[in-house]
């Protein structure tokens, strides 16, 4: 067991996105342990890294993403390249097919990390309110998945690698999920990546009939309303207006967080905003760890209180 | 169709956590806890799909003896039974050795289909589901928002990245991780709650399962995150709070 190997995602336009931040990571991680660093590529995408291996992972079964398929073509290859590190985007397809993979290995996959330090894999706990320290036994395998952000794409070292082509044998018998083409449910009426200002509303808004009153800051500021993910799933409004990993990635002038707790799945669709704002009863809620401008208090007080020195400020 | 649900108790959502003097977890004492909500989504589907189909609801929950309100909490929502696989001391298992338990429980029972929430509120490692279905040698598929019979086997929705979605087949028996937002949660009835208490739950140990305790991966500490950036918080009354904040807004982001 030497070296790291790095499995990036192919998306419906070439590299996923994190697949680059996750081969910086790799980059980073071989520079650390002095050990070298290959990527395993899935279809076509061109990859230009500096990188010790490229391995083209190649097979008719696995035009389409399958859980099985994607499972025995990198098991064949973590038996031949035999890495000591296998890294991972922490993307949806992933928690799809890594726990198994690492299950194939009698190892546990350290999902979602955020670093690593001095070989301790740091990830969240409790949706981002504690963070915790993992340690792998010394000796064994390591599978990691990686936090989307939590390594940046622009310190990825650019260059290129010797590309081998890598074809496991693949029994279409082992495929046990038929998967049909990717779809979108409707054409997104709302673009909340054109805002200026955003109000978004969590959980603390408690019942549906109280979303008036978030409505009301997002006319006075006007604001395109976007929610975290349970007021979508919860019908109080459209699933269109969502903002997180599920849902839609913004990064507008002022983001108004209103009695949302800010689980990572929603921080990293909004997080890359210019203001943050968090109105939010619980001083511990992990959105103040990105937030610019705080208000401690019950949204219920704080957000009429808005709308009225808004509205004075507006004349 | 049988139908295994497992499902987790974690710490209720808006619990105040507090590092527990071992620094490798928190303080469980005066915490409340519930259902993890994915697996409440979990539940909820199964129930449906009992309710479409016929067949039965088995509840399957490793925890300590605590575990056993969510149990009844499952039975009164209208599960048939349950298996509490009661230990004191999860933290000696880790995710790989925790799902070997819940898969040696679950074969017993030869299940159609097994389903799960898509992960956990507390540990969040998202994996527990994929492991089993590894481990019993079943086909799998996450975050799913849509669950059909078609034929001998399963036509489910899986959800993609970026609002995308897919279809995707599997023939049973099956595991399936649930998203949130699924379908409606349902509440526990007077009736339901009165019905639970005659339904049958089945105790058992990890031990009496055969699966000693192991770890590859060990917490080494937990601790509050840094702050990635200095919150400005703006303190008085609402309305003092809210004319600062109108202030930065007017003066610094400049959207007034």
């Amino acid at each position: 067991m030497n070296g790291i190997l790095v499995v990036t995602e192919t998306g419906l336009n070439g590299l996923h996105k994190m697949s680059l931040e996750t081969v910086a990571a790799g980059q980073q991680l071989s520079r650390e342990l002095g050990q070298p660093v290959s990527a395993a590529v899935f279809l076509t995408a061109p990859l230009s890294a500096k990188l010790d291996r490229v391995y083209r992972v190649q097979h008719d079964l696995l035009s389409a993403y399958t859980a099985d398929g994607y499972t025995a073509a990198l098991e064949a290859l973590i038996h031949q390249a035999d890495p000591a590190v296998v890294l991972f985007p922490h993307t949806y397809q992933v928690r799809d097919f890594a726990p198994k993979l690492a299950t194939r290995f009698g190892q546990v996959l350290i999902s979602d990390i955020i670093g690593v330090h001095e070989g301790k894999w740091r990830r969240q706990l409790f949706q981002g309110k504690l963070n915790a320290d993992f340690l792998p036994q010394p000796g064994t395998r390591v599978f990691a998945s990686i936090q989307a952000g939590a390594f940046r794409a622009d310190q990825l070292e650019a260059g290129a690698a010797p590309e081998e082509i890598f074809s496991p044998a693949l029994d279409p018998s082992l495929l046990r999920q038929k998967p049909e083409p990717p779809f979108r449910e409707s054409a997104r009426a709302v673009d909340l990546s054109a805002a200026d200002v955003i109000v978004s509303v969590g959980r603390g808004i408690k019942e549906q009939d109280n979303i008036p009153v978030v409505e009301e800051l997002a006319k006075a500021l006007g604001a395109e309303l976007a929610a975290s993910r349970p007021i979508c799933d919860n019908g109080w409004l459209p699933m269109e207006r969502q903002v997180g990993s599920s849902g839609q990635t913004v990064a507008p002038k002022v983001y108004v967080a209103v009695g949302i707790s800010g689980a990572i799945q929603h921080l990293v669709g909004m997080k890359g905003s210019k203001t943050i704002v968090a109105i939010n009863k619980d001083p511990n809620a992990p959105i103040f760890e990105v937030a610019d401008y705080g208000i401690i208090g019950d949204l219920f007080e704080v957000v009429p209180a808005l709308v009225d020195e808004v509205k004075k400020a507006r004349g | 169709m049988k139908i295994i649900v497992a499902l987790k108790q974690v710490p209720a959502r808006d619990s105040q956590l507090k590092v527990a003097p071992s620094g490798k977890w928190i303080d469980e004492s005066d915490l409340t806890f519930e259902i993890n909500e994915p697996d409440a989504y979990a539940l909820e589907e199964a129930l449906q799909l009992k309710e479409k189909h016929g067949g039965e609801v088995i509840v399957l929950c490793a925890g300590p003896e605590r575990a056993a309100s969510s149990i009844r909490e499952a039975l009164a929502k209208g599960a048939d039974r349950a298996i509490h696989i009661e230990e004191d001391d999860l933290g000696a298992y880790d995710t790989l050795a925790l799902a070997r338990v819940l898969a040696k429980a679950a074969e017993t029972e030869k299940p159609d289909l097994v389903l799960t929430g898509l992960q956990s509120d507390d540990l969040g490692s998202g994996q527990t589901g994929v492991v089993m279905a590894e481990l019993m040698g079943l086909p799998h598929a996450t975050i799913i928002m849509q669950v059909e019979l078609a034929g001998a086997g399963l036509r489910v929705k899986r959800e993609l990245e970026d609002g995308w979605f897919q279809f995707a087949g599997m023939p049973l028996p099956a595991l399936l991780t649930i998203q949130s937002g699924i379908n409606k949660l349902r509440y526990a009835t007077l009736m339901g709650i009165k019905k639970a208490k005659s339904k049958e739950i089945r105790r058992l140990t990890a031990a009496d399962l055969g699966v000693p305790p192991r770890s590859t991966v060990t917490v080494a500490g937990i601790f509050a995150p840094p702050r990635m950036k200095q919150t400005q918080i703006l303190d008085g009354s609402p309305r003092e709070a809210a004319a600062k904040l109108v202030e930065k807004l007017k003066f610094e982001a400049r959207v007034i």
